[in-house]
């Protein structure tokens, strides 16, 4: 079971350890700046993606012998003339997730504007992934939050081959390629987007989807939390069906999937996005145990009196045993499971909003 | 040699003392400065190489025009500033 949890904040990486059971701020590293997106490696190595307001993006390895050092961030190619029509941005938003790649040295980065980078030096590098970028489709990729970028979300690399990859896009759907980058295709069939005109709401390129999340011992089976529902797949993201068990609302942004249970998945809802606050003030965790055709709804330890907690995308995390769960909120509440998410203890902490929570 | 200087708020970051540079534009007096800091250059502008939106660069105590193309002429005793647009919260 994991040990070590780093959280990333609003204004700073904070690094907690349990010990005799109780989990303690062990370590506090860039106070005061945003961190956008975390890694955690089993040799101890960290790496903190910062989305500076006047300076950007940036991105910091904590090597093995603990001493933090800045890396090159991804950088977009000089944006052409021709490339004039392309509504977005050729450059480094915020990075906005971090996954090994599963090969020595391997890293993926997905940002906002919507550019997939890979790493093949543990992040002293980094080189945009040309194919998606300058697909046609691209262009169609619409932003998140209110118009503002695209952004990859979601990279989901098959544990038994590194080749093969799926990124989730707000908003795009979900992408597929299983030559490494050379080469993608728009998949998710079956998603819908309700909010969306009638002729549009079964297009997989405007599906909103927030958060994907693979089950590592079944990689086929990955669950994903979309704007306007939970929905599973049975074929590695390329058709969906919608769970309508969840409960006790649709909406959210986060999930987890149980790393050898396939069945297993946990999520944390949400009223919809016109207020986007947990139902009737309560904090829950909504866990399936049946691969969604019912769910329990978890309270116990959570606030349940006036909480307001929102968790974004990847501020719920599940550990290798798929007993220790964390998460954390825009209010800066964080709490940890240490039984599957049948009970939560909340540290003694006050954190400031949590962008992220990771466990190593 | 016009003067560069940089915003304290940088020195959290990386160093960023004072620097001189030759160069008839802005964007030529920061190119000659990141010659030597090449990790500065990110925090100033873009991956386009335009000013970073929350970026202010004054010359002589007025702010630049062309934050895209950073044209704006510099002379041999110009004073040029970079510092932080305010924002926060």
């Amino acid at each position: 079971m994991a040990n070590r949890l780093h959280v990333g904040t609003r204004k700073g990486l904070f690094e907690l350890a349990r010990d005799n059971g109780v989990w303690e701020i062990v370590d506090t590293q860039f106070l005061g700046d945003p961190v956008s997106a975390v890694l955690a490696d089993a040799d101890g190595s960290i790496w903190a993606a910062l989305d500076l307001g006047h300076f950007g993006a940036k991105l910091w390895r904590r090597d093995c012998d603990g001493a933090w050092r800045e890396l090159a961030v991804p950088v977009f190619p000089p944006k052409p003339d021709d490339a004039e029509e392309d509504p977005h941005p050729w450059s480094l938003g915020k990075i906005w997730v971090l996954e090994p790649g599963g090969a020595a040295g391997r890293l993926w980065a997905g940002t906002m504007p919507g550019g997939l980078f890979r790493s093949d030096d543990g992040g002293a590098s980094w080189s945009l992934n040309e194919t998606l970028w300058h697909m046609p489709e691209r262009r169609q990729w619409a932003g998140v939050a209110g118009g503002e970028q695209p952004g990859i979300n979601s990279v989901l690399i098959d544990p038994r081959n590194p080749s093969d990859i799926r990124i989730g896009v707000s908003t795009a759907g979900v992408w597929a390629s299983t030559d490494a980058g050379g080469s993608w295709r728009l998949i998710n069939r079956g998603m819908h987007a309700e909010y969306m005109p009638p002729e549009q709401r079964d297009n997989p390129i405007v599906q909103d989807v927030h958060r994907l999340a693979r089950c590592a011992a079944h990689p086929e089976i990955v669950w994903c939390q979309h704007h306007n529902g939970v929905f599973r797949s049975e074929d590695a993201g390329a058709t969906w069906r919608e769970v309508t068990a969840i409960r006790p609302s649709k909406f959210g942004f986060a999930v987890a999937a149980h790393p050898t249970d396939s069945d297993i998945a946990w999520f944390i809802p949400a009223i919809k996005d016109e207020r986007r606050v947990p139902v009737d003030g309560k904090v829950v965790v909504a866990r399936t145990r049946d691969g969604g055709r019912s769910f329990e709804v978890l309270q116990q330890g959570l606030p349940q009196h006036h909480a307001y907690d929102l968790v974004w995308r990847h501020g719920l995390a599940v550990d290798e045993s798929g007993e220790r769960l964390a998460f954390g909120s825009t209010s800066g509440g964080l709490w940890i499971s240490e039984d599957g998410g049948d009970s939560w203890t909340m540290p003694q902490v006050r954190l400031p909003p949590v962008a992220v929570v990771r466990f190593a | 040699m016009a003067t560069v200087s940089f915003t304290s708020a940088l020195q959290r970051f990386l160093p960023a003392p004072p620097a001189e540079a030759e160069g008839g534009t802005v964007g030529a007096a920061l190119a000659a400065v990141f010659a030597s800091r090449p990790a500065l250059r990110g925090y100033v502008l873009d991956d386009q190489g335009a000013l970073r939106r929350h970026v202010a660069v004054y010359v002589n105590g007025q702010p630049v025009h062309d934050r895209i193309r950073l044209t704006d002429p510099v002379g041999t005793h110009d004073e040029i500033y970079v510092f932080q647009a305010l924002s926060g919260g």
